[in-house]
Protein backbone atom coordinates (compact mmCIF):
# COMPACT_ATOMS: atom_id res chain seq x y z
CA UNK A 1 0.00 0.00 0.00
CA UNK A 2 1.27 3.47 -0.83
CA UNK A 3 1.69 5.99 2.21
CA UNK A 4 1.44 9.85 1.26
CA UNK A 5 2.36 11.91 3.90
CA UNK A 6 -0.26 14.40 4.67
CA UNK A 7 0.77 16.35 8.17
CA UNK A 8 3.88 16.22 10.53
CA UNK A 9 5.76 18.02 13.05
CA UNK A 10 9.35 17.80 14.96
CA UNK A 11 9.64 18.20 18.79
CA UNK A 12 13.01 18.37 20.59
CA UNK A 13 13.03 18.40 24.36
CA UNK A 14 15.65 17.89 26.99
CA UNK A 15 15.60 14.41 28.81
CA UNK A 16 14.12 15.33 32.10
CA UNK A 17 11.56 12.89 33.58
CA UNK A 18 8.82 15.04 34.11
CA UNK A 19 9.24 15.73 29.85
CA UNK A 20 7.01 12.16 29.95
CA UNK A 21 3.84 12.77 30.18
CA UNK A 22 4.32 15.96 28.07
CA UNK A 23 5.84 13.89 24.67
CA UNK A 24 2.95 11.49 24.49
CA UNK A 25 0.26 14.33 25.33
CA UNK A 26 2.00 16.08 21.98
CA UNK A 27 1.92 12.84 19.78
CA UNK A 28 -1.30 11.94 21.18
CA UNK A 29 -2.82 15.26 20.20
CA UNK A 30 -1.19 15.05 16.80
CA UNK A 31 -2.35 11.39 16.03
CA UNK A 32 -5.90 12.48 16.97
CA UNK A 33 -6.18 13.99 13.46
CA UNK A 34 -6.66 10.16 12.45
CA UNK A 35 -10.00 9.85 14.18
CA UNK A 36 -8.29 7.03 16.42
CA UNK A 37 -9.71 5.25 18.83
CA UNK A 38 -9.35 5.26 22.56
CA UNK A 39 -7.83 2.37 22.53
CA UNK A 40 -5.45 2.78 19.36
CA UNK A 41 -4.42 6.27 20.92
CA UNK A 42 -4.05 4.77 24.81
CA UNK A 43 -1.81 2.58 22.39
CA UNK A 44 0.05 4.85 21.14
CA UNK A 45 0.80 7.05 24.31
CA UNK A 46 2.59 4.43 25.18
CA UNK A 47 4.74 3.16 23.32
CA UNK A 48 5.83 6.57 23.14
CA UNK A 49 6.72 6.81 27.28
CA UNK A 50 8.33 3.66 26.56
CA UNK A 51 10.96 5.21 23.98
CA UNK A 52 11.62 8.33 25.70
CA UNK A 53 11.49 6.91 29.33
CA UNK A 54 14.30 4.35 27.87
CA UNK A 55 16.11 8.02 26.34
CA UNK A 56 15.96 9.00 29.94
CA UNK A 57 16.94 6.06 31.58
CA UNK A 58 19.31 4.54 29.07
CA UNK A 59 20.31 7.20 26.56
CA UNK A 60 21.49 9.78 28.82
CA UNK A 61 21.95 8.21 32.47
CA UNK A 62 24.18 10.32 33.88
CA UNK A 63 23.56 13.69 31.78
CA UNK A 64 20.67 15.52 30.32
CA UNK A 65 20.72 15.30 27.08
CA UNK A 66 18.30 16.14 23.62
CA UNK A 67 15.57 14.06 22.53
CA UNK A 68 13.99 14.41 18.91
CA UNK A 69 10.33 13.06 17.77
CA UNK A 70 8.81 13.35 14.51
CA UNK A 71 5.57 12.19 13.55
CA UNK A 72 4.52 11.42 10.41
CA UNK A 73 0.32 10.93 9.56
CA UNK A 74 -0.61 9.49 6.24
CA UNK A 75 -3.24 9.49 4.03
CA UNK A 76 -3.40 5.60 4.52
CA UNK A 77 -3.97 6.22 8.31
CA UNK A 78 -0.05 5.28 8.97
CA UNK A 79 1.52 6.85 11.98
CA UNK A 80 4.84 6.52 11.61
CA UNK A 81 6.94 8.43 15.24
CA UNK A 82 10.94 8.81 15.11
CA UNK A 83 12.25 9.37 18.68
CA UNK A 84 16.12 9.75 18.46
CA UNK A 85 18.74 10.48 20.69
CA UNK A 86 22.54 11.23 20.53
CA UNK A 87 23.16 9.49 23.40
CA UNK A 88 25.30 6.10 24.51
CA UNK A 89 23.62 3.85 22.21
CA UNK A 90 22.61 0.04 22.59
CA UNK A 91 25.50 -2.27 22.14
CA UNK A 92 23.40 -5.45 21.31
CA UNK A 93 19.82 -4.71 20.16
CA UNK A 94 18.79 -8.37 19.73
CA UNK A 95 19.43 -8.38 23.60
CA UNK A 96 17.97 -5.36 24.49
CA UNK A 97 14.49 -6.24 22.65
CA UNK A 98 13.81 -9.37 24.79
CA UNK A 99 11.12 -8.91 26.69
CA UNK A 100 12.47 -8.57 30.84
CA UNK A 101 16.00 -7.61 29.97
CA UNK A 102 17.37 -4.65 31.46
CA UNK A 103 20.87 -2.97 32.11
CA UNK A 104 18.90 -0.27 34.95
CA UNK A 105 18.60 -0.24 38.22
CA UNK A 106 15.77 1.40 40.00
CA UNK A 107 12.78 -1.25 39.08
CA UNK A 108 12.79 -1.17 35.70
CA UNK A 109 10.90 -4.24 34.09
CA UNK A 110 12.68 -4.72 31.39
CA UNK A 111 9.50 -4.65 29.02
CA UNK A 112 9.93 -1.18 27.26
CA UNK A 113 10.57 -2.45 23.64
CA UNK A 114 8.27 -5.41 24.48
CA UNK A 115 5.32 -2.75 25.26
CA UNK A 116 6.26 -0.91 22.12
CA UNK A 117 5.92 -4.27 19.80
CA UNK A 118 2.81 -5.82 21.46
CA UNK A 119 0.94 -2.03 20.90
CA UNK A 120 2.83 -0.83 17.82
CA UNK A 121 1.99 -2.40 14.56
CA UNK A 122 6.05 -2.18 13.68
CA UNK A 123 9.28 -1.48 16.07
CA UNK A 124 12.38 -0.41 14.25
CA UNK A 125 15.70 -0.39 16.30
CA UNK A 126 18.80 1.55 14.69
CA UNK A 127 21.35 2.43 17.28
CA UNK A 128 25.40 2.79 17.56
CA UNK A 129 27.85 2.58 20.34
CA UNK A 130 28.74 6.47 21.47
CA UNK A 131 26.16 7.87 18.30
CA UNK A 132 23.12 7.58 19.64
CA UNK A 133 19.67 5.48 19.13
CA UNK A 134 16.85 5.93 16.64
CA UNK A 135 13.63 4.26 17.47
CA UNK A 136 10.76 4.09 14.81
CA UNK A 137 7.04 3.17 15.85
CA UNK A 138 4.30 2.49 13.03
CA UNK A 139 0.55 2.37 13.27
CA UNK A 140 -2.10 1.59 11.20
CA UNK A 141 -5.06 3.53 12.76
CA UNK A 142 -8.73 2.12 11.49
CA UNK A 143 -9.94 4.57 13.78
CA UNK A 144 -13.51 5.33 14.62
CA UNK A 145 -14.95 5.89 11.45
CA UNK A 146 -12.38 3.20 9.58
CA UNK A 147 -10.14 5.74 7.68
CA UNK A 148 -9.11 9.13 7.48
CA UNK A 149 -10.86 11.70 8.91
CA UNK A 150 -9.86 14.68 7.29
CA UNK A 151 -6.75 15.77 7.89
CA UNK A 152 -5.89 17.07 4.68
CA UNK B 1 -2.73 12.98 46.31
CA UNK B 2 -2.08 10.12 44.00
CA UNK B 3 -2.54 7.97 46.23
CA UNK B 4 -5.42 7.17 49.15
CA UNK B 5 -4.15 4.31 52.48
CA UNK B 6 -7.16 2.50 53.65
CA UNK B 7 -5.73 0.01 56.57
CA UNK B 8 -7.83 -2.54 57.52
CA UNK B 9 -7.65 -5.74 59.69
CA UNK B 10 -4.08 -6.50 58.02
CA UNK B 11 -4.66 -5.70 54.67
CA UNK B 12 -3.72 -2.22 52.85
CA UNK B 13 -5.44 -1.38 50.32
CA UNK B 14 -3.59 1.69 47.92
CA UNK B 15 -5.90 3.57 45.97
CA UNK B 16 -3.78 4.26 42.86
CA UNK B 17 -4.81 7.52 40.61
CA UNK B 18 -3.79 9.82 37.47
CA UNK B 19 -0.66 8.63 35.61
CA UNK B 20 2.15 5.88 36.10
CA UNK B 21 5.07 6.71 34.40
CA UNK B 22 8.79 6.60 35.63
CA UNK B 23 8.60 9.92 36.38
CA UNK B 24 5.63 9.33 38.66
CA UNK B 25 6.77 6.17 39.51
CA UNK B 26 9.62 7.32 41.60
CA UNK B 27 7.16 9.40 44.13
CA UNK B 28 4.59 6.41 44.27
CA UNK B 29 7.63 4.55 45.16
CA UNK B 30 8.60 6.21 48.19
CA UNK B 31 5.03 6.83 49.74
CA UNK B 32 4.30 3.41 49.18
CA UNK B 33 7.42 1.79 50.89
CA UNK B 34 6.56 4.21 53.63
CA UNK B 35 3.11 2.48 54.04
CA UNK B 36 4.14 -0.82 53.83
CA UNK B 37 7.11 -0.03 56.07
CA UNK B 38 4.33 1.23 59.11
CA UNK B 39 1.81 -1.23 58.60
CA UNK B 40 3.72 -4.05 57.84
CA UNK B 41 0.14 -5.37 56.22
CA UNK B 42 -0.17 -9.77 55.55
CA UNK B 43 -1.94 -8.54 52.53
CA UNK B 44 -1.42 -5.33 50.30
CA UNK B 45 -3.85 -4.29 47.34
CA UNK B 46 -2.82 -1.91 44.74
CA UNK B 47 -5.76 -0.49 43.06
CA UNK B 48 -5.75 0.70 39.42
CA UNK B 49 -9.22 1.65 39.32
CA UNK B 50 -8.32 5.66 38.93
CA UNK B 51 -5.44 4.88 37.13
CA UNK B 52 -6.01 6.48 33.83
CA UNK B 53 -2.48 5.75 32.21
CA UNK B 54 0.10 3.48 33.02
CA UNK B 55 3.86 2.31 31.08
CA UNK B 56 5.66 -0.46 32.18
CA UNK B 57 7.45 1.78 34.68
CA UNK B 58 4.13 0.41 37.33
CA UNK B 59 4.98 -3.09 36.37
CA UNK B 60 8.67 -1.90 37.83
CA UNK B 61 6.61 -0.51 40.81
CA UNK B 62 4.35 -3.87 41.41
CA UNK B 63 7.57 -6.01 40.92
CA UNK B 64 9.37 -3.61 43.65
CA UNK B 65 6.29 -3.57 46.29
CA UNK B 66 6.07 -7.32 45.84
CA UNK B 67 9.48 -7.66 46.91
CA UNK B 68 8.95 -5.13 49.80
CA UNK B 69 5.92 -7.54 50.89
CA UNK B 70 7.05 -11.11 50.02
CA UNK B 71 10.73 -9.93 52.30
CA UNK B 72 8.46 -10.34 55.76
CA UNK B 73 5.79 -12.86 54.37
CA UNK B 74 3.14 -10.60 53.13
CA UNK B 75 1.13 -11.27 49.76
CA UNK B 76 0.25 -8.56 47.02
CA UNK B 77 -2.85 -8.19 45.10
CA UNK B 78 -3.52 -5.86 41.84
CA UNK B 79 -6.90 -5.03 41.25
CA UNK B 80 -9.00 -2.94 38.40
CA UNK B 81 -6.21 -3.91 35.39
CA UNK B 82 -7.80 -3.29 32.00
CA UNK B 83 -7.11 -5.89 29.49
CA UNK B 84 -4.55 -3.74 27.90
CA UNK B 85 -2.67 -3.41 31.69
CA UNK B 86 -3.27 -6.95 32.65
CA UNK B 87 -1.70 -7.79 29.45
CA UNK B 88 1.04 -5.55 30.30
CA UNK B 89 1.71 -6.95 33.76
CA UNK B 90 1.25 -10.63 32.43
CA UNK B 91 4.40 -9.65 30.00
CA UNK B 92 6.39 -9.39 33.27
CA UNK B 93 5.46 -12.76 34.77
CA UNK B 94 3.59 -10.83 37.55
CA UNK B 95 0.64 -13.20 37.48
CA UNK B 96 2.76 -15.99 39.31
CA UNK B 97 3.54 -13.71 42.49
CA UNK B 98 0.61 -11.53 42.50
CA UNK B 99 -2.83 -12.13 42.08
CA UNK B 100 -3.74 -9.88 39.43
CA UNK B 101 -7.50 -8.67 38.69
CA UNK B 102 -8.82 -7.06 35.85
CA UNK B 103 -11.99 -4.84 35.85
CA UNK B 104 -15.34 -6.42 36.23
CA UNK B 105 -16.72 -6.05 32.94
CA UNK B 106 -20.44 -4.60 33.35
CA UNK B 107 -18.67 -2.63 36.20
CA UNK B 108 -18.64 1.34 36.60
CA UNK B 109 -15.33 1.33 34.49
CA UNK B 110 -15.81 -1.20 31.41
Amino acid sequence: MKHNSVNQIKLELESRSVNESFARAVVAAFAAQLDPTVEELSDIKTAVSEAVTNCIVHAYPNNCGRVWITVIIHDSGLVRIRVRDKGCGIPDITKAREPLFTTAGEERSGLGFAVMESFMDRVHVRSAVGVGTTVTLEKTIRGRSGGLNDAG
Amino acid sequence: MPVQFIYDDQTLTALLSGEIDHHSAAFLRQILDESIAKFRPSKLILDFDAVSFMDSSAVGLVMGRYRCVDAYGGAIEVLNLTPKTLRMMRLSGLQSLAVLRGKVSGGKNE
